[in-house]
């Protein structure tokens, strides 16, 4: 009987070493959220999408801006307001029909439509227009010479598709909603969707047709795509050979999973922040010296030590250190102080505390769960009862963008870049095609003014200047409640080369075995 | 109380080291469950009492930031475990026997019900209750807790956890009191007393719950039992896969839950020692219950 085991065992590994030579088995906390590709801007849906649709750009593994769509762009000398597009000749979508400027027009246009929440990083632009069949021209209000940076998640749907199944409106993903697109693809991208059943798995195919066919590596010939929300289960997969790479190594795990053979960890800072929000408009957290004694009753360095075990890096801003704008100073944090923060609640009147609901995901952060209890207790400290309430993101995040939570926990990554896509999305008054991340209340009349103006600021001394002072009123007011930025760490068989992307987005196109 | 002593019961109990040692441990448990506040040496639902720096301190050995030392270690959040095993305990134990009273309130009703009064609120019952029976207990308590979670609004379902807990456990174990009642009570209504009670005019629920009742009874205490031990690990179950008790108030099972993500990194005790309770406290149970059911079945002596 042993030896009857044994050999199905040694069978079933070779079989297993065939196959994995060509798929990938890819596994994280939690699924995309919708296929839609303008439905939600949230990193581990954009990385499903990545697989299938191109933009007119792209970052490769390094970060760095290289063509997809487009193959070359530039502002025209005579109106540095239009940025013109060259696009891509011959490149067909995974349904066989041609793509032109048509689609490139269309689809921009898509993303600014109510409900996309790529409209931000659009706002500015006041018209998409088809020069030729492969020439776009960009409008903008007023020269932005750092447009193309909002570009690299800004996906190209094919217009006869979206017009033959209704979904030429994206979708709203935060009043409910639903469309055909939310679970069928037709992009250019190198993956064909197979199959989808939601967080349980998603298989993708090798695209035949792919345009870059002879300009990445396109080893892998097959996705298997299996969000694992148990920490626990998914190192277990990656351990058993279940999966061959997980995107988010539990952090009490790296150890292991690094010293076992034929498996490593791949480490990168990440560009993504991650914090606490809250109502800054109504109830006791409307009061400043409150949010002030919330944030120094956060004990950060606690966080990193225990809960992080120091896969973090403490901050006082929502602002990745990449992020243009970021400074040392801006990055400190007050001091762990309970006394000052018990006084200053007194003094705001609150001296006997309240209560307050935390809303918090449980399959998105590092570790967001454990981060959210140790506030409980942390604002416990201070005679704030916290009730905890962890879901996951799926509904976490339409909760809080309703404006229902009054203290909530989100993380911000910024593919651009630069502070203004911070600025836009969450500190801008929440309304219009700004501010949806927002739901904090706070508005201030000036900042919006001076968030609109980075956009055609092309002095960048001047705009650094406006970033700064933008800088200095929000952390004045202390909107948000900072935490820390955190480190990626993949794991993946040694087999495998790709590097960490410092979004967090794998592209597998790149991905190489040995 | 001599005449306890006296009893054939008694005699047998004293004559099996199974049933001493497993009611041994019931009643510590118990004790222990009930005096947590002054066993335990910190209370680990209060958050705010929590030091994180104390997180992940292996049994017995000092905190490398804090120098203090437990007993049983702690767990991710710097709690105590052995006051947080306590606490659990309480949590676990109350579900339970809430659960297990309200299973064997319901199904002793509707099993007196189905078997004295017959007809088709018999056929109604029973049919409802083999419905019942072909799906797994576990799965009925979860679809009965999310309901229940979906229909509560947000604010309340923290605080409601525990009741929602015992509902749904309750509502999934009641088809086993119910079956065996009815198959007595139909013995019992056909005997003379029963008979005479109807003669004196006496109407059917004085009947049922003065007359017959009392003379069930006996089978149902030993499938409370079993059933207790049942509904702990139903408990346990749906803590584990988080959807029972809340992580700010673990019970056992929302402890071994945590302990869980801490097997492969090392940190062996905050899994262990809350398994280790559950499972003396599930096995006692368990072991007393078989031992009541072959003491107190004559077929079986």
């Amino acid at each position: 009987m042993l030896r009857l085991i044994l050999l199905t065992a040694t069978a079933l590994t070779v079989t297993a070493a065939a196959a994995s030579a060509e798929t990938i088995r890819w596994a994280r906390a939690g699924d995309s959220i919708t296929l839609d590709p303008h439905g939600q801007n949230e990193g581990p849906t954009h990385a499903l999408a990545h697989q299938m649709y191109d933009g007119l750009l792209q970052r490769d593994m390094s970060g760095a801006i290289i063509p997809s769509l487009a193959t070359e762009w530039a502002a025209l000398a005579d109106n540095p307001n239009v940025w013109r597009f060259k696009l891509r000749e011959g490149v067909t979508f995974h349904d066989g029909a041609a793509f032109d400027s048509e689609d490139v027009v269309f689809s921009l246009n898509r993303a600014k439509q109510e409900g996309s929440e790529m409209q931000e990083l659009l706002a500015s632009v006041v018209d998409i227009r088809a020069v030729d069949a492969y020439t776009v021209d960009m409008e903008t209000a007023g020269a932005n010479p750092l447009m193309i940076n909002n570009l690299t998640n800004m996906f190209i749907m094919d217009k006869g598709w979206s017009e033959a199944n209704d979904v030429v409106m994206p979708q709203n993903v935060t009043a409910g909603e639903t469309n055909y697109a939310t679970m069928n693809t037709n992009g250019t991208g190198a993956f064909m969707l197979v199959s989808r059943s939601v967080d349980e798995k998603t298989v993708l195919k090798a695209n035949p047709n792919y345009w870059g066919a002879d300009l990445y590596p396109n080893e892998v010939t097959e996705i298997i795509y299996t969000p694992i929300q148990s920490s626990a289960t998914r190192v277990a997969a990656l351990l058993s050979g279940e999966v061959d790479i997980i995107q988010d190594v539990p952090v009490q795990d790296l150890g292991r999973v690094a010293s076992t053979d034929g498996l490593k960890v791949v480490t990168a800072a990440q560009n993504r922040v991650i914090f606490f929000g809250v109502d800054n408009a109504e109830g006791p957290t409307s009061d400043l010296r409150v949010r002030q004694a919330m944030n120094m009753a956060i004990n950060r360095e606690a966080i990193q030590k225990i809960v992080m075990r120091d896969q973090s890096d403490p901050t006082g801003v929502i602002m990745p250190p990449f992020v243009n704008g970021w400074t040392e100073a801006l990055n400190e944090y007050p001091a762990n102080d309970l006394d000052a923060a018990k006084a200053m609640m007194a003094d705001a009147g609150y001296a006997e505390g309240f209560d307050i609901t935390l809303n918090c995901p449980n399959d998105r952060y590092i570790n967001d769960e454990a981060i959210c209890q140790a506030a409980v207790g942390m604002m416990g400290q201070i005679g704030i009862n916290v009730t905890l309430d962890a879901k996951p993101k799926a509904q976490h995040f339409p909760y809080i963008k309703e404006g229902n939570s009054d203290f909530w926990m989100l993380g911000w990554g910024v593919p651009t870049f630069d502070s203004h896509y911070i600025f836009n999305y969450l500190l801008h008054t929440n309304g219009g095609s700004r501010g949806s991340w927002n739901p904090t209340g706070f508005s201030n009349a000036d900042v919006d003014a001076m968030i609109v103006s980075l956009e055609s600021e092309t002095d960048l001394a001047v705009r650094d200047a406006t970033i700064a002072k933008i800088w200095e009123i929000v952390q004045a007011e202390q909107v948000h409640l900072p935490i820390h930025n955190q480190v990626l760490n993949w794991g993946m068989g040694e087999g495998i080369n790709f590097d960490v992307q410092p979004e967090d987005q794998p592209h597998f196109q790149f991905l190489t075995f040995n | 109380m001599h005449r306890f002593f006296d009893s054939d019961f008694f005699y047998a109990f004293r004559r099996s080291p199974i049933a001493i040692v497993s009611l041994i441990v019931v009643v510590f448990m118990v004790l222990s469950a009930l005096l947590a506040n002054f066993i335990a040496p910190t209370n680990p639902f209060d958050a705010a009492s929590l030091n994180l720096m104390n997180g992940f301190t292996a049994p017995m050995e000092p905190n490398a930031f804090t120098g203090e030392t437990f007993l049983l270690g702690t767990d991710d959040q710097g709690r105590d475990l052995f006051s947080a095993i306590l606490f659990g305990l309480r949590v676990s134990l109350f579900v339970g026997l809430m659960a297990v009273g309200l299973a064997m309130v319901l199904g002793v009703l509707l099993g007196l019900i189905a078997g004295y009064v017959g007809g088709w609120l018999d056929t109604l019952i029973m049919r409802l209750a083999d419905i019942q029976m072909t799906f797994p207990s576990i799965l009925i308590a979860m679809l009965i807790f999310g309901v229940a979670r979906g229909l509560l609004p947000a604010e309340l379902r923290e605080e409601m956890a525990i009741t929602v807990l015992i509902l749904s456990i309750g509502l999934s174990e009641w088809v086993n009191f119910a079956r065996t009642v009815r198959g007595s009570t139909m013995v019992e209504k056909e005997k003379e007393y029963v008979a005479a009670a109807r003669l004196i005019g006496l109407n059917r629920w004085q009947i049922m719950l003065r007359h017959i009742l009392p003379n069930v009874l006996g089978p149902v205490l030993v499938i409370a039992t079993i059933t207790l031990a049942l509904a702990i690990i139903a408990e346990a179950t749906l803590s584990f896969l988080g959807v029972g008790a809340p992580r700010t108030e673990p019970s056992l099972g929302t402890l071994i839950r945590i302990g869980q993500d801490f097997l492969f990194s090392g940190e062996w005790w905050i899994l262990l020692f809350p398994a280790l309770t559950l499972l003396a406290l599930a096995l006692s149970v368990n072991l007393f219950g078989d031992w009541l059911r072959d003491t107190l079945n004559p077929r079986l002596r």
